[in-house]
């Protein structure tokens, strides 16, 4: 009889499986929730992994008999609960709007967290059980689970794009279902009956499953649910993809009317529009448009129009065109040509292809240009074009973004770096306009003014107040920026466009504070107020003395939406009860009680198990225990920081992410692998110290060098740019997958009854990791995390001497 | 078995009924309390620091429990907004008198609601003012309202089920119109159905959450006017000493 080997084929099936799942569960809980809470709740439930740890190292003595078989029942317990945990929290009556007014949402939420740390308990306890089954052959056994994380992160991100999520779901459990049959075939197993029972499984699952099965229930608060609410609306189209699940809804009785914003004395209506929804929230608009300008003279009435008024017949760059509101804005103000970029090729589709006729085959016309392209990345790449006009869109709703749902995102749209790129991308005289949603006390759009002082400042202006005008009606603030002084006419122009709107001057060059807070009042001239102190040589002062954290935000720390400061926290949470709860952004706390959640889940999955049990005196040591925390924190600090830095770069949030997160598993897998052939030649205990040292200096040398190299490069093709990214992590990569294998095949030596907590620990770690790296980033940056996560390294080198 | 059994729970129901509509009297009391309180200590939205006693009158009078679905009962009188059904909610009672104070109305006066819910801001403007026209875009919720105010004898409101875009031209002009349904832009036929001199309210923000109220003036010569409000007291930076 041959000995045992690790069943590889499976593992990889498996990982793959269980970081598919993962992104899918971020695609399906942003459906159903909001984005923050699906990251918080993921981040929950990926301590199943830490917790299956634990739980093996306190059962191993009664497993290691009936190795095989309990390996498969995790490995179907992954099977089973991948659909049946969301399934289950779907039924979970949780309203994280009312997280702060119902304890009971608190049970509801952790009712939630347990469900879905199930699966990915199953999955870590399946590998788990290999490191300790097989701990001398760590390299290639976690060669092998990497390495199916990375394929599983890039195809799932395909698979995204040709089926939706709950439909995903199905071929990820078939996904499962086959690797526990692998399982069975490379464990020996006796009962090879089972192979054709998980084989029939699969069949079933994959092919005679309905699709209702796992019908995905957004909650009833989200814009979607409560427009569908409304007598006569119908969803007419839904179109799915990695992007985003967009919902198209037609209402012939109650028509949209969408016009953000529009002056109070207005007395137009907007014509017939469709909504468009993105995972439920909105929404945006396709207005029909049957050539005849006249009907679109709405939008004129909103605070996005100024820029007409004081450029005639610009060419127009709207980025986020959406479904073309703006583009219908410039043309309705005769634009000599329009340029719309967006990023999400469904919207695009819709607006070219499917409602062509509704849209009077809008993004076809003469002098509009479509094109797919991520905003910030398009203007980098076009440096050979110029527009009179660049107008950024409104484009998150305000419900969310009044409740501060978009704190957490990083957003390059809104940079110092982004504006002065901008500037520089204008003609000469050209302007930027950029409008946002009023909030009340200021937020977003003094931050903007704040950003806008900044990058002119950056371009050499001497006197930035002379280019900055910022009108504000009772729902939005239009801010230009232009790259000359405004002139007297245009000053004036710009005052006759607000007053016939009522729409206040919050600011434009030598207007007095006798000219702010006219018609639309608030309780003193914030805005007004706000942009003088920004001008001022008290700058600071005031940013400092602001209740919000109004900094510009810049690429190193790209949080445009994080406006949260712990002190106002502190005050309105006081005030809760009086109305001062909703002033609150809300994700930033929630981040840091995500972080609080980890920590403390950790200990208590790691640490309280441990001592309680009987096998407290054979604990391993408190120098394995640091080796394999900061390993797993410092593997999330790069994957995270890198994946930020690659985003500007390969100009797409998306296929950055999946380009670098899969380079990176890919990568290390080959590092385990090396490591594993390493460690069977040769006795030598400096490769890991090696791998830390080269690290230390790639990451100091991609710092200092990445940005002027991207800058460089920008406009090569985006294969050309994948490939350069591709070598550009391939060293790092193979360097970051040295040091887990080294530590779990010296514990295989030495000490095996240590792998399931060196499991455990390392499992947490990535969890807090991850969102310990998000927190450094909003206050010191990326380039922070990465030296942090190199001096984090440098310390498990020393770790590392003191493990046997 | 199950007559005795049918004959207790009616018996029950008979001698708690009383005690438990007592209950609620004494839970609606403190909810104003609480309500007058707040005002008092950290709501800045007018001028003075209290509500007028019509609109106190009115908050102690309207039976809240009874506009919350039956799951909700126990918690009608927490100053709290509660959810209603269908993705609404029925507002926080702190900002239901806001509101109502700030619409300054008179018994003699026509009010139009656009954003029915359950009926009970619909109430309360009932309890001070001559009429209420108020239309619900959700016909279920709307009808359910409906059957409410009617059955709770509230005569003077009338409750329409379908589009508010376009008011109720037919009773108008209103002395007041509040919109409590999301909204992107204030309507133009509603503007035109305010009376000079009148008052429109609309709060922002998500359910649950009202971020500020925005106050709506129409003036004698017909021109508009805006005023953001946020409900509690805050300066959003701190003063230089």
């Amino acid at each position: 009889m041959t000995a045992l080997r690790p069943p590889f084929v499976a593992i990889g099936l498996l990982s793959a499986c269980v970081l598919s799942y993962e992104v899918l569960l971020m695609r399906l809980f942003s459906i159903v929730l909001w984005h923050h809470f699906a990251y918080m709740i993921i981040s929950a439930a990926m301590l199943g992994y830490g917790a299956s740890g634990t739980v093996l190292a306190l059962l191993k003595d009664k497993i290691a008999p009936h190795f095989s078989l309990v390996y498969v029942i995790a490995a179907m317990g992954v099977v089973f609960m991948m659909p049946l945990s969301f399934l289950l929290a779907q039924q979970v009556p949780f309203n994280p709007l009312e997280l702060l007014w119902d304890k009971i949402q608190l049970a509801n939420l952790l009712a939630i967290y347990l469900l879905m740390m199930l699966p990915f308990f199953c999955g870590g306890f399946s590998i788990g059980l290999i490191f300790f089954r097989f701990g001398r052959d760590a390299g290639r056994i976690y060669a092998i689970d990497i390495l199916g994380a990375g394929v599983g992160s890039i195809g799932v991100i395909a698979l995204l794009f040709l089926v939706p999520p709950s439909k995903a779901l199905i071929a990820l459990t078939t996904l499962a279902l086959l690797a526990t049959a692998i399982a069975i075939v490379e464990l020996k197993l006796r009962a090879k009956w089972l192979i054709g029972v998980f084989l029939g499984l699969a069949l079933i699952v994959s092919v005679m499953l309905p699709d209702s099965w796992l019908q995905v229930h957004p909650s009833a608060y989200k814009d979607l649910n409560q427009t569908l609410n409304i007598t006569g609306a119908q969803v007419i189209e839904e179109r799915s993809s990695p992007l985003g699940q967009i919902t198209v809804v037609k209402n012939s009785l109650i028509p949209f009317r969408y016009a953000p914003g529009m002056s109070l004395n207005a007395t137009d209506e907007p014509p017939a529009q469709l909504g468009i929804f993105v995972d439920g929230n909105g929404p945006s608009v396709l207005t029909r448009f049957d050539g005849k300008l006249a009907t679109l003279a709405y939008l004129d009435q909103l605070t996005s129009a100024l820029p007409y008024h004081v450029l005639e017949r610009p060419s127009v760059l709207v980025l986020g065109a959406g479904a073309g509101s703006d583009v219908l804005q410039a043309l309705y103000h005769g634009a000599v040509t329009v340029d719309a970029v967006e990023l999400n090729h469904n919207v695009i589709d819709l607006v070219q292809q499917r409602f062509r006729d509704f849209a009077g085959n809008l993004y076809n016309r003469h002098g509009v240009r479509v094109h797919k392209a991520e905003a910030r990345g398009f203007v980098n790449t076009t440096y050979d074009r110029r527009h009179d006009l660049i107008q950024v869109a409104l484009l998150d709703s305000f419900s969310v973004a009044s409740a501060g749902l978009y704190s957490l995102s990083e957003s390059y749209l809104y940079t110092v770096e982004a504006l002065h790129t901008y500037l520089n991308h204008l003609t000469s005289g050209g302007m930027l306009a950029v409008t946002r949603w009023l909030t009340l006390p200021p937020r977003d759009s003094l931050k903007l003014f704040a950003t806008a002082v900044s990058a002119l400042e950056r371009d050499g202006v001497s006197n930035p107040a002379a280019r900055l005008v910022m009108i504000r009606g009772w729902k939005t603030v239009t801010l230009l920026v232009k790259n000359s002084d405004f002139t007297t006419k245009e000053i004036t122009a710009i005052k006759e466009f607000s007053r016939t709107r009522s729409f206040d001057m919050a600011y434009y060059p030598g207007m007095r504070a006798d000219e702010a807070n006219h018609y639309n009042l608030l309780e003193q001239p914030y805005y007004f107020d706000g942009a003088v102190a920004l001008l001022s040589s008290q700058r600071q002062d005031f940013l400092d003395r602001y209740k919000f954290y109004i900094e510009p935000a810049t690429d190193d720390r790209p949080y445009f939406f994080h406006f949260f400061k712990w002190n106002s926290a502190g005050e309105l949470f006081a005030m809760r009860e009086q109305g001062g709860m909703p002033l609150i952004d809300w994700s930033y706390p929630l981040l840091v009680t995500t972080l609080v959640q980890a920590f403390m889940a950790s200990a208590l999955l790691i640490l309280t198990p441990l001592a309680v049990s009987r096998f407290r005196r054979k604990l391993p040591t408190v120098w394995v225990a640091l080796y394999f925390l900061s390993i797993g924190l410092a593997f999330m600090f790069m994957e995270i920081a890198f994946i930020q830095k690659f985003i500007l770069f390969l100009a797409h949030p998306l296929y950055a992410v999946a380009v670098v997160l899969c380079a990176f598993l890919v990568f290390a897998a080959m590092g385990s692998w090396l490591t594993g052939r390493w460690q069977e030649k040769t006795t030598s205990r400096w490769h890991v110290p090696l791998a830390v040292m080269l690290m230390g200096v790639l990451s100091l040398l991609y710092l200092a060098v990445l940005p002027g190299l991207f800058q460089a490069l920008i406009h090569f093709s985006d294969l050309a740019k994948i490939t350069i990214s591709l070598l550009l992590i391939a060293p790092l990569g193979l360097c970051m997958g040295v040091p887990f294998p080294t530590g779990i095949m010296r514990l295989a030596c030495t000490a095996q009854e240590a792998i399931p907590w060196a499991w455990a620990i390392n499992g947490c770690a990535s969890v807090v990791g991850a969102v310990l790296a998000t927190l450094l980033a909003i206050h010191l940056g990326f380039a922070v995390v990465i030296l942090t996560a190199t001096l984090i390294y440098g310390l498990a080198c020393i770790f590392l001497t003191k493990l046997v | 078995m199950k007559n005795y059994f049918a004959l207790g729970a009616f018996l029950y129901f008979c001698c708690t009924f009383p005690a438990q509509s007592e209950g609620y009297d004494v839970l609606r009391h403190k909810m104003v309390e609480e309500v007058l309180a707040d005002i008092a200590a950290e709501v800045s939205y007018s001028e003075s620091s209290a509500l007028s006693p019509s609109v106190v009158a009115a908050m102690q009078k309207v039976e809240r429990h009874l506009f919350v679905p039956a799951s909700q009962t126990m918690r009608a009188y927490f100053n709290r907004p509660l959810p209603i059904g269908y993705g609404q909610t029925i507002s926080q009672p702190l900002i239901v008198a806001m509101m109502t104070d700030l619409m300054q109305v008179k018994d003699s006066d026509k009010i139009l609601e656009i954003g029915t819910g359950s009926g009970y801001q619909a109430a309360v403007l009932a309890e001070i003012v001559k009429s209420v026209y108020s239309i619900e875009i959700i016909h279920p919720l709307g009808k359910q309202a409906a059957e409410r105010l009617k059955s709770l004898g509230y005569d003077n409101v009338e409750v329409r089920l379908g589009d508010g875009y376009y008011g109720w031209p037919e009773a108008a002009p209103f002395d007041a119109i509040i919109v409590t349904a999301a909204a992107n832009h204030v309507p133009p036929p509603l503007l035109k159905q305010l009376k000079p001199g009148g008052r429109m309210l609309i709060p922002l923000g998500m359910h649950f959450m009202t971020q500020y109220l925005m106050l709506v003036e129409k003036k004698m010569d017909g021109s508009v006017t805006s005023r953001q409000i946020l409900p509690v007291r805050f300066v959003p930076f701190t003063r230089k000493h």
